[in-house]
């Protein structure tokens, strides 16, 4: 028997192993399309989830303001940090107020942001339901003739999808004010110049790309987490496995879908 | 009112129900007994219309649930009530809220109104002056109860129960089962419960059906039961460890497994 042969079982165990991960895969993006499209179906229908919504924004949104301006605010200090580090070897510490702004708004409010929102608001939504699931009050829901879509899925996509936008707004505007501390009063680079050349530089279509990452960023939190815990095996690690699954998913394809958005916006 | 014909549930390969035909009538306790695996949940979650069946046909009245359209569903769950294994309260909501939730979500009724039936479903399970308790604070035996009064605060037709005395003291169990009785005579409710507790299944039905491996093996009043010479039925009604009944549900026998897992030591023939 040639080496290549005595190889072959292992390779084909791999490529069965691929093709097994890759056809779940499909089959979970499938289910994950199919639940929120018919979440998303009452959006228009009675009853009106209104306050559950606003419950929601309260919970997931309100909830999430002082790690976003912890975030935000270490983030700007940094940045101006690097970057009057990196622009003084060129003589360029002008476009220090510039470059922050374009990379906070652009890039690093929405993303970081999003990544910071996953772990506070995501995590809580997959365990929430999970839970939910493993007590069988999605049942008890559902015996109530309460729709859970309607009720428990639809609040939830709404709300983090209009709360990350906002929430990434206030990344910004403390992200920014943290460099322009850093940068003026303790770095002393001129205050003038740090401003007009923010002002000069930054167009509408900077703060549009990052509301609009955000926007689709929350969406996509939102139908990841919400799937993740409705399907959670309705067991304690069930839902702690669902829970992580949820935060992982949806981190790494905000970051996949950050370069798919940046290369369309550049 | 409801009538099962040729009901069937499988599990991947596993069969959880095989061909049930039942007819539960109302204004009876039907309860439905069974060991661990039997089926017995399995088919009250098909009568509750949670899940579907993989052949077969639900009849609530004269409609068919299986099959039914999402909106007439909900409108005839507004007839049915269920009591969940582990409650099953929302945990955001008080006792108070958690039992005026139906009444809230399905009617106009003003504050007033919704305060005074809340208070006489609570009075009626014991548990008047619990209503701003959270659900984390109740004891296993309290939250069955409160259940119990969230399932009726719309005074449904159909009452599910789901393993309604499993995990309590003998008096919360007593109370419970008195309190099943007592709703079905007194209210005029039909009340289907699921449970392994013989001592309280055989006290409480009017009808009783016995379950094993997904079928069913023996139904009648609780004199049938108790008189059936079934080597089956009596073994479990006297929860002898031996009989028809096998404890273990091994797929492979025991030496088998001994002999040929790897790493087990061979004995020589």
């Amino acid at each position: 028997m040639s080496a290549i042969e005595k190889k072959q079982p292992a390779m084909f165990q791999m490529l069965g192993g691929l093709g097994r991960w890759c056809l779940q895969s499909i089959e979970k993006f499938g289910d994950a399309a199919v639940l929120s499209a018919v979440s998303l179906g009452y959006l228009f229908r009675r009853p009106w989830q209104g306050k559950h919504f606003m419950l929601q924004m309260y919970a997931l949104g309100v909830g999430s303001l002082i790690i976003m301006a912890i975030t935000g605010a270490f983030t700007g200090m940094v940045l101006a940090l690097q970057g009057y580090y990196t622009l003084a070897k060129f003589g360029s510490e002008s476009l220090l107020g510039s470059g922050v702004a374009l990379s906070i708004l652009r890039e690093l409010g929405p993303v970081l942001g999003a990544l910071m929102f996953v772990g506070r608001a995501g995590s809580s939504i997959t365990a929430e339901i999970g839970i939910m699931r493993v007590t069988e009050q999605l049942d008890a829901l559902q015996m109530m003739a309460i729709n859970p879509h309607a009720r428990v899925i639809l609040p939830r996509i709404i709300a983090t999808t209009l709360a990350l936008p906002l929430l990434v707004s206030l990344f910004d505007v403390i992200g920014l004010a943290a460099s322009y501390v850093v940068g003026v009063e303790l770095l002393g680079v001129n205050a003038g110049a740090f401003t007009g050349e923010m002002v000069a530089k930054v167009i509408p279509m900077d703060l549009y790309a990052g509301w609009l990452k955000a926007l689709v960023f929350g969406f996509l939190v939102g139908v990841i987490c919400t799937y993740m815990g409705y399907r959670a095996e309705p067991t304690t690690e069930g839902v702690a496995h669902a829970t992580t699954q949820a935060v992982v998913v949806s981190s790494v394809s905000i970051l996949i879908l950050d370069y798919i958005l940046t290369s369309i916006f550049l | 009112m409801i009538r099962t014909e040729h009901l069937s549930r499988k599990f991947g390969n596993i069969k959880a129900l095989n061909n049930v035909n039942l007819h539960i009538k109302s204004h009876e306790t039907t309860v439905i007994m069974g060991g661990s695996g039997s089926g017995k949940t399995t088919l009250l979650r098909l009568l509750a219309s949670l899940e579907c069946p993989t052949s077969g046909n639900i009849y609530f009245g004269d409609e068919n649930l299986v099959g039914i359209k999402q909106k007439r569903l909900y409108e005839l769950r507004a007839k049915m009530g269920m009591v969940f294994q582990y409650s099953a309260l929302l945990n955001s909501l008080s006792v108070f809220e958690n039992v005026a939730f139906p009444l809230r979500e399905h009617s106009d009724l003003d504050d007033f109104i919704i305060q005074t039936i809340v208070t006489m479903k609570l009075e009626q399970v014991g548990l008047r002056g619990f209503e701003d308790m959270m659900p984390s604070q109740l004891s296993g035996g309290m939250a069955k109860r409160v259940a119990f009064a969230r399932a009726i605060s719309m005074d449904p037709e159909v009452v599910f129960f789901d393993e309604p005395t499993s995990g309590l003291d003998p008096i919360s169990a007593g109370v419970i089962s008195n309190m099943i009785s007592d709703l079905t005579k007194k209210a005029k409710m039909t009340s289907i419960v699921v449970t392994h507790d013989v001592h309280a299944g055989l006290e409480i039905a009017d009808h009783l059906i016995l379950l094993w491996q997904g079928e069913v093996i023996i139904e009648g009043t609780s004199e049938v039961i108790r008189n059936s010479d079934d080597a089956r039925v009596v073994q479990f009604i006297e929860g002898r460890p031996d009989g028809p009944i096998p404890f273990s549900r091994s797929e492979t026998a025991f030496i088998d497994d001994l002999m040929h897992k790897p790493g087990t030591v061979r004995m020589s023939s």
